[in-house]
């Protein structure tokens, strides 16, 4: 097993939220596909830590999961608090900044 | 190289696909929720991928706390936004999905290439030698000695992001709340008596119960106060036509 | 060489003058023009103090000179501000001052009424120390310093009466036309020190004895421009008659006696280079011959009295030219013609102006009439001058015209027929043209428009005059005898030697004083014996329509170089227009339509900003997957 199959998975998967983020409309999917990408990442850090045979990798893959909760949290609450001023989860509905 | 473990190989072959095709299909569905779902899968998926890697504890805290509070967390806040609500596929931004989809395939393209091209020089070593203590244990003592100001560091973070989500969330009165003394007065205070009792509650009177369906008034038609304000503004109110009674007799019998 | 120094005060006391005038304003208004006056009377005394202490000393020791400061002092390129006064010099320096003084004086009766006489005079003795500096100066360089000077300042009094647009114009044609001759000089001062590696002119004489023929001739031929742009000879001749636009001292002093005679000046004083390049000399006589024949005949169709003297003066340098372009057997003849012609066309303008001030500034000549009898004193000194121009003996003119037949016929040859030929020709038409300007102002029966009231010219005006016609009298005879000014002028021009004679002298004179004669009768037959019409006639020959255009001088200027110059200009505008300009509008409007472009991308959307990010990183890895190929 090769495990470098695995980040050929790990960058498939990063393409795929990378498109999501720019395709879908509802700011909750987008945040979902960002999650995507941070988890393909996540994949990469742990199969180099296993090629390399040392643990750092993990840590750094533990330390991205927190970063990532912290940024669901505070993104979330930010998504539903224009939710309850614009009525619109729409992520094309805060274009204010059109020329 | 390491030798080819036939179980991993067989797992990743099965998994890998079925994952990409949860993330493809997370990317293409209407609705929001079978979107969350789909990730969900995904992410399960990594966990055992991370499993099968000899990275026991991290495999086990992506299913708690990834895929169990982050992705329910997620559920939480769409149905809160609005469950129903799905994108159309027409896109209004002009030339914005050919050129996104050229982009994801240079992208893709250029790094699996690019991953192809690189090596390390030498065969994955494992972490069989790493683990000699236990995942958790060699963990721990790399947490604890090289990386430990980054982890007071992100400490610091979860509570900075636990004050901003309840800061976000609050919300300020900007007159004090009415007490109950005040609501009833209010209630018998104004013009008709008509909400003195109370809204109507949803639902046609003995027929249907349901939240989005309105009540029905005595002459049979809808109650528009019987609805919640949100599915009124949503526009989530189900037709009550077919609960409306077609002929309502007003008369009141006869004293017998 | 002896040093002077005496000599920078000819220049500094009218120079002063002009400056106090220019800066004092109409402060100076009263006093003003009796200050010109006097310090131009000075600086002629110190020109007699000098030429007595030049007659007291040996021929060969009568060169001053005198350093001023070091000018120019670079590399090589030494250039001295230093004066030089010799016997040439001091022929001019006198002609210069002397007339100069007697027009000052003239000019405070002739200005009277003028509200501007105090700038007049400031301009007047501004020119005569250019011109002083140009006769005086000891170098090329130096005498290219006064040649613009008096460029300058014939601008300043050709446009005097700038209020006239149809006057300023005059004015620039004549700077402008000057200016060509300049450029003569500029290019000749330049391939002196390219060739000869001096300026100076007793570097360049000593050099022209070992120079290359083809360095002299190309600094002849650029003398020869300069000399044609400055002193009217062909084809650089065309704005003298329009210089006839400023008040009539001011023709009197430049534009006959004076600024005219520049250009004679500075072949007379190249001749060492003349004598060392033929065809820069053939050159020199062609011009003066052509000019001579082109002035008279211009001066024959002249109804405007000062046109037709200005033509005349244009004929007379014509002939000084001829003369100087003889070789060392001319250059005193042109000198002494010079001097002469100083005298009596000096006289004649003044005359014109006391005319023209007694007709209520009237020029047409068709309009005089019988003015014998009312201005006699004018009709008196103007009849002298206009026999020593036609060259009858006794008079100045006579010697002297009749001096530069007989060289033009001993040049030898074919050459030396057909300038002498020429000239004999030049001097009938002068005869007759002058003629006719006497006739039609003085002895004809009267013509005047309306309300005329002629009347002597009041004592100011009528003295310079009445000295002037005495100079034409005898100056003459004083110059010739015993061949006084050739000897004079000997150590500057070198040994006149004895020439050849093509005819006997007497022969020669006969034939000239018969032209005259021709001239003189055809001139009274048709003008004092038959009806001269008050309007020019109509109907006349195509010879007569074209005499009257200047020959079509202004014509050929205009066609061959005024056209295809606005032509040019205005190509040259289009293309600064549009290339030049257009470049930058260019450049601006690249700017704003790639902002307005770039604008485009600033669409408000979170999305397509995430395409950009996206398109970025895919920019990014395709940079390093290039780079680790």
């Amino acid at each position: 097993m090769n495990p470098y199959n695995y980040l050929y998975l790990a960058a498939l998967l990063f393409t795929i939220g990378a498109v999501g983020v720019v395709v879908r409309r509802n700011a909750i999917v987008v945040f979902m596909c960002v999650e995507l990408m941070l988890n393909a990442a996540n994949l990469t850090l742990v199969t180099f830590s296993r090629i390399n045979g040392t643990l750092d990798g993990q840590v750094v893959a533990f330390f991205t999961m927190v970063v990532a909760a912290c940024e669901v949290v505070v993104g979330l609450a930010i998504i539903v608090t224009i939710y309850r001023s614009r009525r619109s989860a729409s992520v094309d509905d805060a274009s204010l900044l059109k020329r | 190289m390491l030798e080819i473990q036939t179980p991993e190989t067989i797992m990743f072959w099965v998994l890998a696909p079925l994952s990409v095709i949860a993330a493809l299909g997370m990317l293409l569905v209407k609705k929001a929720v079978h979107s969350a779902l789909l990730l969900a899968w995904v992410m399960i998926t990594l966990a055992i991928f991370y499993i099968a890697q000899d990275a026991l504890f991290l495999g086990i805290v992506q299913i708690v706390v990834y895929t169990g509070a982050v992705m329910m967390l997620f559920l939480f806040i769409l149905m809160l936004v609005g469950v129903d609500a799905s994108d159309s596929l027409t896109e209004t931004i002009s030339r914005l999905r050919p050129i996104a989809i050229t982009a994801a395939v240079g992208f893709g393209g250029l790094f699996v290439s690019l991953i192809g091209r690189a090596s390390l020089g030498r065969d994955a070593v494992g972490l069989t030698a790493a683990n000699a203590n236990g995942n958790v244990e060699g963990l721990a003592a790399k947490l604890f000695s090289t990386y430990v100001f980054p982890f007071e560091v992100v400490s610091a973070l979860l509570i900075t992001a636990a004050l901003g989500a309840m800061v976000l969330a609050h919300h300020q009165r900007s007159v004090a709340r009415p007490t109950q003394r005040e609501q009833s007065i209010a209630r018998f205070r104004t013009g008709s008596l008509a909400g003195a009792a109370g809204l109507p509650s949803p639902g046609v009177y003995a027929r249907h119960n349901a939240v989005d369906v309105p009540a029905l008034l005595p002459d049979g038609s809808a109650a528009p106060t019987s609805i919640s304000a949100t599915l009124k503004a949503r526009g989530d109110i189900l037709e009550s036509r077919s609960f409306e009674l077609g002929e309502v007799d007003n008369t009141v019998a006869e004293e017998k | 060489m002896t040093t002077s120094t005496s000599l920078g005060y000819l220049i500094a006391l009218p120079l002063a003058g002009a400056v106090i005038l220019l800066l004092a304003g109409r402060r100076a208004d009263k006093w003003g023009h009796l200050l010109a006056t006097a310090l131009s009377a000075s600086s002629f005394g110190v020109g007699i103090y000098q030429l007595t202490q030049m007659l007291a000393r040996e021929p060969e020791e009568r060169a001053f000179s005198q350093k001023l400061f070091s000018w120019i002092s670079v590399g090589t390129f030494n250039v001295d501000a230093g004066l030089l006064l010799d016997q040439l010099s001091i022929c001019f320096v006198l002609l210069i001052t002397g007339v100069g003084t007697l027009i000052h004086i003239y000019s405070i009766s002739y200005m009277s009424h003028d509200r501007d006489r105090r700038r007049f005079f400031a301009y007047l003795n501004l020119f005569i120390a250019a011109m002083l500096l140009l006769v005086l100066g000891d170098s090329y360089l130096n005498l290219y310093v006064g040649w613009e000077g008096v460029g300058l300042a014939s601008y300043l009094l050709i446009g005097f009466w700038n209020q006239k647009p149809a006057y300023a114009t005059a004015s620039k044609k004549a700077f402008v036309m000057n200016r060509i001759g300049d450029m003569g000089l500029s290019f000749a001062i330049m391939i002196a020190f390219a060739t000869l590696g001096t300026v100076s002119f007793s570097g360049v004489k000593e050099a022209s004895e070992t120079a290359s023929t083809a360095a002299l001739t190309g600094i002849g031929l650029m003398l020869l421009v300069a000399a044609a742009g400055k002193s009217a000879q062909f084809p650089l001749q065309a704005w003298l008659g329009d210089a006839m636009a400023g008040p009539t001292p001011v023709s009197a002093l430049i534009h006959a006696a004076t600024m005219v005679t520049a250009g004679v000046y500075l072949i007379t004083r190249s001749n060492f280079i003349f004598d060392a390049a033929p065809t820069a000399q053939l050159l020199v006589v062609i011009v003066g011959a052509v000019t001579l024949i082109f002035g008279a005949l211009v001066g024959t169709a002249k109804d405007d009295i000062k046109k037709a003297l200005a033509a005349s003066t244009m004929s007379q340098i014509g002939y000084m030219i001829l003369a100087a372009g003889l070789g060392p057997a001319g250059y005193a003849f042109a000198i002494m013609h010079l001097l002469t012609h100083g005298f009596f066309k000096a006289g004649m303008f003044l005359g014109a102006g006391s005319v023209m001030h007694g007709m209520n500034d009237q020029v047409n000549m068709r309009r005089y009439g019988a003015l014998r009898k009312f201005m006699p004193i004018t009709f008196a000194t103007f009849g002298l001058g206009y026999l020593a121009i036609i060259g009858v003996p006794p008079f100045a003119g006579f010697y002297s015209k009749d001096a530069i037949i007989e060289t033009a016929f001993n040049a030898g040859g074919i050459k030396g027929i057909l300038l002498g030929s020429t000239a004999l020709l030049g001097a009938a038409i002068t005869a007759f043209y002058m003629t006719r300007v006497m006739v039609l102002t003085f002895t004809s029966p009267e013509r005047w428009e309306e309300d005329q009231h002629p009347h002597e010219s009041p004592f100011l005006m009528w003295l310079p005059m009445a000295v002037l016609a005495v100079g034409s009298v005898t100056t003459g005879y004083l110059f010739t005898r015993g061949d006084g000014l050739v000897h004079w002028l000997e150590p500057v021009f070198g040994e006149h030697g004895e020439h050849e004679e093509f005819l006997p002298a007497i022969i020669v004179s006969g034939m000239a004083i018969t032209a005259v004669i021709i001239g003189v009768s055809i001139a009274l037959i048709k003008y004092q014996f038959s009806d001269v019409d008050a309007e020019a006639p109509e109907n006349v020959t195509e010879f007569t329509r074209v005499a009257r255009k200047d020959l079509l001088q202004d014509s050929f200027n205009e066609a061959l170089f005024m056209r295809p110059g606005q032509v040019l200009t205005r190509f040259f505008v289009k293309v600064d227009d549009s290339v030049v300009d257009g470049t930058v509008r260019l450049v601006g409007r690249t700017a704003l339509n790639a902002g307005s472009e770039l604008r485009k991308t600033q669409t408000g959307f979170a999305r397509s900003y995430a395409a950009l990010i996206l398109i970025g990183a895919v920019v990014l890895i395709a940079a390093v997957w290039v780079v680790t190929q």
